[in-house]
C-alpha cells in the first residue's frame, strides 16, 4: 500500500469501517509513515472533540405535537368519530344496537362478496409482489445479503437458510455477472434471490420449488416500467425482474436456461 | 385513506426519530425555525411514502428524506437568505451542558468555550462536509447508512469525512496553541 492509498483509507480506519485485510495493510504502512501517524492523530482528535462537545440538538418539545397534527387524515377522523359517538353514547345508543348490528352484518357481507370478486389473479398479485420486492431491494443497499461473484460462495450461503437448494450459475462470461444473493419473502414463503447485473442494471432472480410458473421460453412483459418473466424448470419456479430492456432480460433468461441445464 | 395499522406502524417506527431528524435539519439549516419547518415537511413526505418502506432502518430512511427536504428548501431560499447571520442565535442554545463531570465555574467556562469553538468550526464547514460529519459524529451512522442517506458511494463518504476532519483540524488548531 502506498502513501496515497493509506491516506484515502485513514478515515475508514478511524471509524473502524475497513475490512480486516485493509486495516492490517493500513497498519503496516502506518508503522513506518510519520505523515500518516500525524494525520491519524489529528483526525482522531477532531473526531473526539466533536463527540465530546455534545453538539446534538434535540427537537423542541412542541414539535412532535405539531408534526402529528399535520399528518393527513389523523385528527379530523378521530375528532369526527369522537363527536358522533360521544354524543350518542349517553342514551339512545343501546336501543339502536340490534339495527346497527344488522346493518354492519349486511355491510360485511356485501364487502366480502366484493372482495371475492375483485381478488386479483394469482399472476397479477405475484407480479405486484415481485415489483415491490425488487424496488425495495434497490433501496439502501438491500440488494444482497451475501456479496460474491462466485457461485460456490453464493450457493452454500443458502444452506440452512432455506429448505431447498437453488441452482446457482454465474453468467459473467455472457455479460450477466452474478453479484450476490439474499433471502426474501414472496408468495407466502421464503425464497432465494440471486442478484445479477447487466451493465449497471440489477436483475433479481427469485427462485423457489414449484412447477406452476409457466413454460419456457417465458413471455416477457412490463409492469411499472420493469420487465418481468416467470417460468418453471427442473422443479423450480423462477421470477426474473429488471429495469434492463426486454432484449437484455431475454438474453439473460436464454443464457440462464442454457447454462443451468448443463 | 388512512389505514390505522399503518398509522400505528408509522408512529412506532418513524416518529421516535424526531430528535435525529431535528438535529440533522438544525445543522443543515443553521436555525431552529427553519429546522422545524424542514422536519415537519419531511415527516409529511415520509408519511406519504411510508407504504413503500420495507427496510429495516427507519432512521436512515427518515434522515434521507429530511436531507432531501432540506435541499429543496435550500435551493428555494438561497436566493435571499445566505449562510450567515446565525451565530448570535446559536450561542443561546449553547448553555445547556452535559451532566456529570466537573461542574466548577472554571471547568464549566472552559468546557463551554471549547464547545463553542468546535460548534462554530463545524457550523462554518461547507455543507457537503458538514452533513457527513453530523451524520457520522453526532448521529453515529455507519458508512453504509451515510451513503444511503446522502446518495453517494461509501468511498466518497470516507473521503468527505477525511477532508471534513482535516478542515476542522485546521480551524481548531491555532487557538489550541493560545489556550
Amino acid at each position: 500500500m502506498d502513501h496515497e492509498q493509506a491516506l484515502d483509507l485513514l478515515p475508514g480506519y478511524i471509524d473502524q469501517e475497513l475490512g480486516l485485510s485493509e486495516a492490517l495493510e493500513f497498519e503496516r504502512h502506518l508503522a513506518d509513515c510519520a505523515l500518516c501517524q500525524q494525520a491519524l492523530a489529528q483526525q482522531q482528535q477532531v473526531s473526539a472533540q466533536l463527540r465530546q462537545a455534545d453538539l446534538r440538538v434535540n427537537a423542541p418539545a412542541n414539535l412532535a405535537a405539531r408534526v402529528k397534527a399535520a399528518l393527513p387524515g389523523r385528527r379530523p377522523l378521530r375528532q369526527q368519530l369522537n363527536e358522533r359517538f360521544g354524543r350518542w353514547a349517553g342514551g339512545a345508543a343501546l336501543t339502536w344496537a340490534p339495527v346497527g348490528a344488522l346493518v354492519l352484518g349486511l355491510l360485511a357481507l356485501t364487502w366480502s362478496a366484493g372482495l371475492y370478486l375483485s381478488v386479483p389473479s394469482r399472476q397479477a398479485r405475484l407480479t405486484q409482489e415481485v415489483v415491490d420486492s425488487h424496488i425495495r431491494s434497490l433501496q439502501f443497499n438491500h440488494l444482497s445479503d451475501v456479496v460474491s461473484t462466485n457461485e460456490h460462495t453464493v450457493k452454500p450461503w443458502f444452506d440452512g437458510k432455506l429448505n431447498f437448494a437453488p441452482p446457482v450459475v454465474d453468467l459473467a462470461a455472457q455479460g450477466y455477472p452474478l453479484v450476490g444473493g439474499r433471502l426474501d419473502y414472496l408468495n407466502g414463503r421464503s425464497v432465494a434471490v440471486l442478484v445479477y447485473h447487466y451493465k449497471l442494471h440489477p436483475i433479481n432472480l427469485y427462485v423457489w420449488p414449484g412447477k406452476d410458473a409457466g413454460t419456457t421460453p417465458p413471455h416477457i412483459y412490463e409492469h411499472q416500467g420493469y420487465h418481468l418473466a416467470h417460468w418453471s424448470a427442473a422443479g423450480m419456479d423462477y421470477w426474473a425482474i429488471s429495469d434492463a430492456g426486454e432484449a437484455e432480460l431475454h438474453g439473460f433468461i436464454t443464457d440462464l436456461l442454457v447454462y443451468s441445464g448443463s | 385513506m388512512t389505514d390505522p395499522a399503518m398509522m400505528q406502524r408509522f408512529e412506532t417506527l418513524v416518529l421516535p426519530h424526531m430528535n435525529s431528524a431535528f438535529n440533522v435539519a438544525r445543522w443543515l439549516t443553521h436555525n431552529d425555525h427553519d429546522a422545524e419547518d424542514v422536519v415537519q415537511q419531511a415527516y409529511l413526505r415520509a408519511f406519504r411514502f411510508f407504504g413503500g418502506f420495507r427496510g429495516d432502518d427507519p432512521r436512515a430512511w427518515l434522515l434521507s428524506i429530511v436531507r432531501n427536504t432540506f435541499y429543496t428548501w435550500y435551493r428555494q431560499n438561497t436566493a435571499h437568505a445566505g449562510d450567515t447571520a446565525v451565530f448570535e442565535e446559536d450561542l443561546h442554545s449553547l448553555q445547556t451542558s452535559a451532566p456529570g463531570r466537573d461542574d466548577s465555574p472554571e471547568a464549566l467556562l472552559d468546557r463551554s468555550q471549547s464547545r463553542q469553538r468546535v460548534h462554530s468550526a463545524l457550523q462554518s464547514l461547507p455543507l457537503e462536509f458538514r452533513e457527513v460529519l453530523v451524520l457520522r459524529e453526532l448521529e453515529e451512522l455507519s458508512y453504509k447508512e451515510i451513503a444511503a442517506v446522502v446518495g453517494i458511494p461509501m468511498g466518497t463518504v470516507m473521503s468527505r469525512l477525511g477532508r471534513g476532519r482535516q478542515q476542522l483540524a485546521a480551524l481548531l488548531a491555532p487557538t489550541d496553541k493560545e489556550a
